[in-house]
């Protein structure tokens, strides 16, 4: 992205151009200039629109009415474009945002899985939601020439297409208009049989042509995010721009359990019990080992005890649980003091640059600090073979039914999903109300529906207000001449949910 | 013809003199190197062997024929895999940047195995097979051959016997080799019709339209069907197969099957009856193809999507030893597909007997020397040409050629292509 100091007559001719048309292929990227708070909110806000998108697919079928009622609120609210009347800057919103994003999600295959997904489904939603005379324009406009074929190879062709798909069968061959299109470029339909092939070449009726599209828009992404890579150094050392990109990149949009206000709530003696009932599945495995092996590693140690911290144990008691636990292995009193206490105490903001450490919530559980031979962190629905997954979840009594429905969101690569669905059995819930984004969220759930709730409800309510406020007061001070102090507002804000390693 | 006793216990002295006089070396490295057109493909190709005592490496590679030809000679491996095109050379690959090593290409493979047929067939199960459940062999190369050439396109097809209980097709065309692992798992997808494992009972349900490629295959099935299943099967002519076939049909029209059944005793007539029920039931509206989907299901090509999905998937290569039967995997060549008989492909010890034991066509064979001398291979080369060509190896590796040398094309073209756009600069 582009920060020129004039804009010629072209590029606002060309932008004129590109914001009439209601969708986009996403090929050119943005050449203005923006404020860094408009950079910083359209991303956000994308961001949430892309979630949204993300929890629909796995709990609506997609493209079903629910679905499309849900997105189509969630456009509205995000203030994305949507339906008809004067759309230019939204469109622009959505252009500016869609690049900042990929500079975002660029970076490990995971990101890229994962904004891809994302994209190809809204993209796929709001391309069906064209009408016909659009749909041709849109595929003019981005060179899908595929040729049609002509009437007499049709004629030869007749009842091989029409006993090839449910749409040529239902409209008449002659009357539509069929594509030849190769057939690496219209995989889906290959997989599932629902088009004529011969000789590597696939013929679409025209109102299929939706998938052509959709693979075509998922190809150019993928590419364009691969290239986006090799220049990100580039962007990174814009020190303006390096903290937010992170900061999306790990963001989960939500509350970061950074204050707590039930400190001294949890007796040591309850965790055994509440490991059990309301820990989510990854630090119930994280205390486990530590019962049995009386030891865990630093990114265990890390892991577990900012969540500890988190559901309001206080240094004090952090400091005689871990001491307790480690002394019945091979770490005498001496050495604990010396060493693990130290980093303990770090945790808790008491040593070093006394920062106060949040504790890591889903996204950074998933995304950072990979668990290798020895190590019980990270999130057992991403990192655990599924099989001893499956044998876990078996012990802590899941349901076979229960267990496939995990193994199926697992393989889906929805593992915070996983997770509420553990959640959902573990529990007895039909619908969890929330959705999941920090372990330490999990607990707070599962304790209001344990029963514990009135405390803790409180609580949260009063800890969203006041990160609320702070997120506003930072995006609507303009920089209008100090854009150091601006910037002091945006990093501040950043450091009370940027989590360090 | 018949092939001397193969006792797997032979193998250490067996393997060096294949691998120095037999192993087509010459052609193998033709393949792999498709002609030079890209560079470092043959350099860049990953073969994984198993040694003796069940030891297992990976990540081989060579840079030329000969140091292929001098490695496999030390290590004499009793299996031989090959797998993807790397972007660099396997056997380095641990000094790669991690996330730089790719795989890149590889041919698009298919494995049709003996016993993902278990359920039915009756002759034999598991690792056994015999002359009457190989038609299913032969029915999945018609259909698959077919497929991959008329459906998708592809020209450059090596169908290879395993050397036990199955068959192997390798794609060779450069479109082919360039896939996508969604690609590869697409074309597998839409070559497969038995869905289902040890708990489903019906594997195949046909829905209206029925497409062109399950119209195709039927067709195929349909040849065989009457003296594979009636006959060789006998799937109409015991009780329990008999009740295997009804559980596969609606319950109405099972309950007067098995009335028809009691009078009714000969296999060919009970199928007309199921033919004809299945007629009675068809509707305007509601279309029944269960007599297709029993058809489908007793023959239709089972393929292990998986072998096919991976780029990086390592497969058994052609003119390997089996290690239990000794049987070497040959090419098979398709003109003479349903003569082709898995009990007369020669095993490690025939062929290293024959080495010894003169062969009626020597005589051929030394006139084509003495008069290739315009030849400039060594003397030893010489030697190896004749050594395969007197035993009967020979006419595999002679169907091996045909093979290549309908690649060659495609090759020479290519090179021609470069060397035009060199010249432009």
């Amino acid at each position: 992205m582009q920060f020129p100091s004039k804009k010629p007559k072209a590029v606002t001719d060309l932008k004129a151009e590109l914001y009439s048309q209601p969708l986009q292929f996403y090929g050119q990227p943005p050449l203005e200039n923006i404020s860094l708070s408009e950079f910083e909110s359209f991303a956000v806000d994308r961001l949430k629109l892309l979630k949204t998108v993300e929890n629909l697919g796995v709990s609506y079928v997609k493209l079903s009415d629910d679905y499309k009622k849900k997105l189509d609120n969630e456009i509205k609210t995000q203030n994305f474009p949507h339906g008809a009347g004067e759309q230019t800057e939204k469109r622009r919103k959505d252009h500016i945002s869609h690049f900042i994003l990929r500079l975002a999600y660029c970076q490990t295959e995971d990101l890229r899985r994962w904004f891809i997904q994302q994209e190809v489904d809204l993209f796929k939603y709001r391309f069906k939601e064209l009408e016909c005379g659009e749909k041709l324009k849109f595929l003019h406009k981005n060179n899908l020439q595929y040729n049609t074929i002509s009437a007499e190879e049709k004629d030869n062709l007749r009842e091989k297409l029409a006993t090839s798909s449910y749409t040529a069968s239902g409209v008449k061959v002659e009357e539509q208009d069929f594509y030849k299109v190769p057939f690496q470029d219209a995989l889906d339909l290959v997989r599932t049989r629902k088009v004529y092939l011969e000789e590597g070449y696939v013929y679409i009726p025209h109102n299929e042509i939706v998938t052509i599209v959709l693979n075509d828009f998922r190809t150019r992404l993928s590419k364009a995010l691969a290239l986006t890579a090799r220049s990100l150094p580039a962007v990174h050392s814009d020190e303006r721009l390096q903290p937010l990109l992170t900061h999306l990149s790990h963001s989960y949009l939500g509350q970061d359990y950074s204050v707590q206000k039930n400190v001294g709530k949890i007796s040591l003696e309850q965790i055994d019990s509440l490991a059990g009932k309301s820990f989510p599945l990854c630090m119930r495995q994280l205390h486990q080992t530590l019962r049995d092996q009386h030891h865990l590693r630093h990114g265990g140690r890390m892991q577990y005890g900012l969540f500890l911290k988190g559901i309001g144990l206080s240094l004090e008691q952090a400091l005689q649980f871990w001491r307790m636990e480690f002394i019945r292995g091979k770490v005498d009193a001496d050495k604990f003091d010396k060493a693990y206490a130290y980093s303990i105490r770090h945790m808790f903001g008491k040593e070093g640059k006394r920062a106060d450490y949040t504790p890591y919530s889903c996204m950074k559980v998933i995304l950072s600090n990979p668990p290798s031979q020895g190590d019980y962190h990270g999130c057992p629905f991403r990192h655990s073979d599924p099989e001893l997954l499956k044998q876990k979840l078996q012990s802590y009594k899941v349901s076979p039914s229960g267990v496939s429905q995990i193994l199926e969101l697992v393989k889906g690569m929805h593992y915070q999903l996983a997770c509420q669905k553990y959640f959902e059995l573990t529990h007895n819930v039909e619908d969890t109300a929330f959705s999941l984004s920090h372990p330490n969220q999990y607990f707070t759930e599962s304790q209001k529906v344990l029963g514990g709730g009135k405390d803790v409800k409180r609580e949260t309510d009063t800890l969203q207000r006041p990160q609320e406020n702070s997120a506003a007061r930072g995006l609507t001070r303009e920089p209008a001449g100090d854009e150091s102090q601006h910037l002091a507002e945006i990093t501040k804000n950043l450091e009370t949910d940027f989590q360090d390693a | 013809m018949p092939s001397s006793a193969y006792d797997p216990a032979c193998l250490p002295d067996l393997l060096p003199l294949y691998y120095r006089r037999l192993f087509p070396f010459a052609q193998y490295y033709r393949w792999l190197n498709y002609g030079g057109v890209q560079k470092n493909y043959f350099q860049n190709r990953e073969f994984s062997f198993t040694l003796k005592d069940d030891i297992y490496v990976r990540y081989q590679s060579f840079s030329s024929q000969s140091e292929l030809e001098k490695e496999m000679q030390k290590m004499n491996p009793y299996k031989i895999d090959i797998g993807a095109v790397y972007s660099h050379r396997p056997n380095q690959h641990n000094t790669v940047k991690s996330g730089s090593f790719q795989a890149l290409e590889k041919e698009l493979v298919f494995d049709i195995d003996m016993t993902d047929y278990d359920d039915v067939r009756s002759c034999c199960s598991a690792a056994d097979i015999c002359s009457k459940c190989w038609t299913l062999m032969t029915i999945a190369i018609r259909i698959l051959d077919r497929a991959l050439r008329r459906d998708f396109g592809f020209h450059h097809l090596l169908w290879v016997y395993s050397g036990r209980r199955g068959v192997h097709c390798w794609v060779c065309d450069e479109a082919a080799r360039k896939l996508s692992a969604a690609a590869r798992s697409a074309v597998a997808e839409y070559l497969s019709l038995i869905k289902g494992g040890e708990e489903t009972v019906k594997k195949v349900m046909l829905t209206d339209p029925i497409h062109p490629f399950i119209r195709e295959s039927l067709e195929v099935v349909k040849h065989y069907f009457p003296q594979y299943a009636l006959q060789d099967q006998n799937i109409l002519g015991r009780k329990e197969s008999e009740e295997k076939v009804l559980a596969l049909v609606p319950e109405d029209v099972k309950k007067e099957l098995q009335e028809i059944f009691q009078e009714e005793r000969n296999p060919e007539r009970r199928w007309r009856h199921i033919e004809v029920q299945a007629k009675k039931k068809q509707t305007a509206k509601k279309r029944q193809y269960f007599e297709k989907e029993i058809m489908l299901q007793y023959c239709y090509p089972r393929l292990d999507v998986n072998v096919s999905k991976g780029v990086n998937h390592l497969l058994k290569s052609p003119f390997s030893v089996h290690p239990k039967t000794g049987r070497i995997s040959v090419p098979i060549d398709l003109t003479d597909v349903d003569k082709f008989d898995p009990f007369a492909v020669p095993t490690i010890s025939l062929i290293c007997e024959e080495l010894d034991r003169p062969k009626a066509d020597e005589d051929e064979a030394k006139s084509e020397d003495t008069k290739g001398k315009e030849n400039e291979q060594d003397s030893t080369e010489k030697r190896k040409i004749r050594d395969y060509k007197r035993t009967s190896l020979a006419k595999y590796v002679k169907y091996f050629d045909q093979f290549l040398a309908g690649m060659a094309d495609s090759w020479k073209g290519k090179l021609l292509k470069q060397s035009d756009l060199q010249k432009e600069f």
